[in-house]
């Protein structure tokens, strides 16, 4: 049941970027290119979705738990740290260079296979990246609070 | 006001946002979680048990979707100039800042939003800063 709902909602989202065009990454490009031709339509978008989610998301938070989970799983974290806008900066310089952001990148999976496999796989490989890269982060930083290094399970799975 | 784009293509952008918000609210509405593309993608990277299945279903639709469009109304258009050598370094960057700045477009944007966080905030307006300087500065200072 859970997995056949996520299948709806991810038909609606995919149906919902097509159908606003967003698949299109010159349409993106056009947006984020103030000095040149600006195409506001992202804008429309965005004003859209989060025109809904604002409207929605308290009233569904009003339930005790989701129709077919046991519970919700929401971000509880409220600081803004060096790593969210690290990462954001250089998730925008990726976007601004082709106008590809994760969702349109896979919804052209089945529009322009090749491109978008290419541009997929890169991020995949980049998102690997970063699982090897804060298993690395913990690693030094425990070695750090335990210089003998005794401290069982340092190699296991991050 | 004279813009590149006409009110039916302004119309349907606001349509397929709502479709948009419409979908990331019924995913938390059944399932419990956030619609956020990029950690729905990178949680297969680090398979939980009894947490892959739903992430599976839902790339399957987002996939598939553009397909049910092009049968039902018109194939979608796709322009994409960039070169190869591009597509790999900023996928590359997408993948790691995603997973670093803990979102994406989808996330943070749509959803973060929704839920008035105020990571979500800072993050979108970083990423768009970022993808607006990158626009000018690929199209207006160097080359284009």
């Amino acid at each position: 049941m859970r997995a056949l709902a996520a299948l709806i909602a991810g038909l609606l989202f995919g149906l919902g970027l097509t159908l606003s065009g967003m698949l299109d990454p010159a349409k993106v490009l056009g947006f984020l290119d103030l000095a040149g031709a600006w195409d506001p339509t992202l804008a429309a978008v965005l004003a859209g979705a989060v025109g809904v989610t604002l409207a929605a998301t308290p009233l569904v938070l009003r339930r005790r738990s989701p129709l077919f989970a046991p519970s919700f799983q929401l971000p509880t974290r409220q600081d803004i740290d060096a790593p969210l806008l690290l990462g954001s900066a250089l998730f925008g310089v990726g976007w601004g260079l082709v106008g590809f952001c994760p969702g349109p990148a896979l919804a052209a999976l089945s529009v322009v296979p090749g491109k978008a496999s290419l541009f997929v796989l890169s991020m995949l490989a980049g998102m690997a990246l970063h699982v090897a890269w804060s298993a690395w982060q913990r690693r030094t930083h425990r070695r750090a609070h335990d210089p003998g290094g005794i401290t069982p399970g340092l190699t296991g799975r991050p | 006001m004279d813009l590149p784009v006409s009110i039916p293509l302004l119309a349907a952008g606001l349509a397929g946002g709502v479709l948009v918000g419409a979908a990331a609210t019924w995913l938390l509405l059944a399932t419990g979680r956030i619609a956020g593309i990029s950690g729905i993608l990178a949680g297969l990277l680090t398979p939980v048990s009894g947490d892959v299945s739903w992430r599976v279903a839902f790339l399957a639709g987002l996939v598939l979707a553009p397909l049910a469009h092009a049968a039902i109304l018109a194939p979608p258009e796709v322009a994409v100039s960039a070169s190869p050598v591009l597509l790999v370094a900023a996928g590359l960057l997408v993948g790691f800042g995603t997973r670093l700045g803990s979102g994406c477009t989808s996330g943070h944007g749509v959803c973060g939003l929704g839920r008035r966080s105020a990571r979500s905030l800072a993050a979108v307006a970083t990423f768009m800063a970022a993808g607006l300087a990158t626009v000018y500065a690929t199209r207006h200072l160097f080359g284009g």
